[in-house]
């Protein structure tokens, strides 16, 4: 169902989300082949079939805004407007990497585009987000602060706990818990007691559920949450219903969901193809625009790689560096 | 200048460093006190009212009471300090580091090597450390050994209240993540403190005491102790170094190993536990760079490896005390 306000978007704002969507899809799609070969070292969490749950929320954002993001922190990053090279250098461990080389995929962050993260541990975002939005409401900068959480990241304690401190000391905090249905191997229907909206209501913070494969929903709701916050109406919680099209990391055999249900959402339920066609029935941008943005992700990641895969690895001068302001 | 408590000083230290800079706060459980509740505004001030008193100059929105929630309020301090402030966190009890120590040691001490040099996370989390209070295993432990293994880290243990006014204005303006521990013995001791503000630096270790023939090497509580032992033995010829470490990251051992080679002859004292501890830190560092100028072998005091007991009786024997340092003394003088 086609929700007006969204559709109703400038045009620049509408090419301005596929290219966020395409943006991550086309990172997310060619680190998952890069991966395989072997060159990118560690752990990599793909966040492609979520993409219109970043794109949603960052869309409402500016660099005063800060944001705490989870293990599959790479849509998160690229939304909040993270340079994609430095991105893909720094998943490659590289020097000059948006980190030095000394983040790499689960540390990826850009303090000075607000995104304070993708985090290592689950649940380790919300607290921060406490302490963003207490700097955004002291300093009165007019920011917010949004902490993504999956389903697994809902049911630690410290993302409750910050439920709780948000709502007493009346933050400009929004909760996003981007259910993804599987915290690794476990389905949320299984490890989430409860419901999310109950928790939140339990709190005393408003939630509310989208689904997160329609942009225009997540936008229309980001948009209420970010308001309310932005305005002084305190924290709010979205539980946003989505997909996560690779495994829980890659080299995961993903044995515990059928290759049946993925396909079923690729095929029907594809946030950018959802998108895609909504705004072509619409009118408002047409086929040529919106393949040229995707092609255009594509070089864009294509040049990423080729200069990820040739850039410098940090030296022996930079291991004892950055771990002290002074010492 | 005049006298104060360490109580008295660590509380002038905040007050003025609120005065002088608008993104200075302080958050912690009860640390204004009475929030919500019918009664008195500034009801606590803390458990041990270390922050009384300073609600009603600054006002709320920089003095935050929080609920029991360790793991969001310490989360919020350092998620604060990379967004713009400068909040000073009141663990109650260090031993209440397990509750939260992720938003530690995972997130503050590493944000600026995982971020590539760009953040930076000035925030001072403040915690009570130690025994002789007879408040039993959970509320009595030292843990700053836990602490000093983190890379990304200081930490600083303050002696007296001299050393306390001095290190919390230094750990206030340092830009890095701070664990302030404060010796809960220690709250009522006085001496003259300087009414002006004033830092101590981080990482100069404090001789207090200088003598030839042995020395000590200690800090927090132990400081006290260590004097006064160094003050009975010098009546019995035996001149005592005593080095207040006041940092145990950054450590200072270039003073520690010029004592070490002077006297050829060192005790630790230490109140933690004694496996992994800093006694064991510095016996290590001493055994490796001055080995040549030992005379005796190092000696350290620290309380047994067993959680702190409740009985008086047991807790009095558990504490490093000033006989077990006499002792320990007298022993590697003697070597």
């Amino acid at each position: 169902m086609a929700t007006p306000s969204g559709l109703q978007l400038p045009r620049e704002d509408l090419l301005r989300a596929y290219r966020m969507m395409c943006d991550i899809r086309a990172f997310e799609d060619r680190v998952h082949e890069e991966f395989a070969t072997g060159t990118i070292p560690g752990f990599v969490h793909l966040y492609a079939g979520e993409e219109a749950s970043a794109t949603g929320f960052m869309m409402h954002l500016g660099n005063k805004d800060y944001i705490a993001s989870t293990h599959r922190g790479h849509g998160h990053c690229i939304a909040k407007g993270c340079d994609i090279k430095a991105m893909m250098k720094e998943i490659y461990g590289r020097r000059d990497g948006l980190c030095g080389g000394k983040g790499g995929s689960m540390h990826i962050a850009d303090l000075d585009k607000g995104m304070m993260g993708a985090n290592g541990i689950v649940g380790g975002g919300p607290p921060l987000i406490c302490g963003a939005a207490l700097s955004a409401k002291t300093l009165k900068t007019g920011g917010v602060a949004i902490a993504f959480v999956g389903d697994g990241g809902s049911n630690q304690g410290t993302t409750l706990e910050s439920y709780n401190l948000a709502k007493v000391w009346d933050l400009p905090a929004v909760f996003v818990v981007e259910d993804n249905r599987y915290a690794e191997s476990t389905a949320s229907v299984w490890s989430v007691g409860g419901s999310q909206l109950k928790r939140a209501e339990g709190f005393g913070l408003p939630g509310r559920k989208v689904d997160g494969q329609d942009f225009f929903a997540v936008y229309e709701a980001a948009q209420e949450a970010i308001e309310r916050a932005r305005g002084g109406g305190g924290p709010s919680l979205v539980h946003v219903e989505t997909y996560r099209y690779y495994g829980h990391f890659e080299g995961d055999a993903i044995t515990y969901r059928t290759p049946e249900e993925t396909d079923e959402v690729r095929a029907q339920r594809d946030c950018l193809n959802l998108f895609r066609e909504r705004v072509t029935a619409a009118g408002v941008l047409d086929a040529a625009q919106i393949d040229e943005i995707e092609a255009q992700a594509k070089a864009l990641v294509d040049e990423a790689v080729a200069e990820a895969v040739a850039a410098a690895p940090p030296g022996e001068q930079d291991l004892m560096t950055d771990v002290y302001v002074a010492y | 200048m005049s006298r104060k408590t360490y109580r008295q000083a660590i509380n002038e230290a905040l007050a003025q460093e609120m005065r002088r800079d608008p993104t200075v706060v302080f958050m912690g459980e009860d640390n204004v006190g009475g929030m919500g509740a019918p009664g008195e505004d500034d009801a606590w001030g803390g458990v041990l009212g270390v922050t009384k008193g300073l609600m009603p100059e600054f006002g709320r929105e920089r003095c935050l009471d929080t609920p029991i929630s360790e793991s969001a309020f310490i989360g919020a301090a350092v998620g604060a300090a990379a967004t713009g402030l400068r909040p000073v966190a009141e663990l109650m009890f260090v031993d209440f580091m397990g509750v939260c120590l992720d938003q530690i040691f995972n997130q503050a001490a590493k944000f600026r090597y995982m971020f590539g040099g760009k953040a930076v996370t000035p925030v001072v989390i403040r915690t009570m450390y130690g025994a002789g209070f007879r408040a039993a295993s959970q509320h009595s432990q030292c843990l700053y050994p836990i602490f000093t293994h983190i890379p990304g880290l200081k930490v600083v243990m303050p002696s007296s209240p001299y050393e306390a006014k001095g290190l919390m204005i230094q750990a206030i303006r340092d830009d890095d993540p701070v664990i302030f521990l404060e010796h809960k013995v220690l709250y009522d001791d006085e001496e003259e403190v300087p009414d002006d503000p004033y830092t101590l630096p981080f990482g100069e270790a404090n001789l207090t005491r200088e003598g030839n023939d042995v020395t000590l090497v200690t800090l927090g509580r132990m400081v006290k102790f260590c004097n006064e032992v160094a003050d009975k033995l010098e009546g019995d010829g035996i001149r005592c170094s005593v080095i207040d470490l006041r940092t145990t990251s950054p450590l200072d051992e270039d003073t520690i190993l010029e004592n070490a080679e002077e006297t050829g002859r060192v005790v630790i004292v230490d109140e933690s536990n004694p496996r992994c501890n800093i006694a064991t830190d510095i016996s290590a560092l001493i055994a490796q760079n001055a080995f040549d100028a030992l005379k005796a072998p190092i000696k350290m005091v620290t309380a047994p490896h067993t959680p702190p007991p409740f009985a008086p009786e047991l807790e009095d024997l558990y504490i490093p005390d000033q006989a077990k340092i006499e002792a320990a003394v007298r022993e590697v003088a003697a070597h």
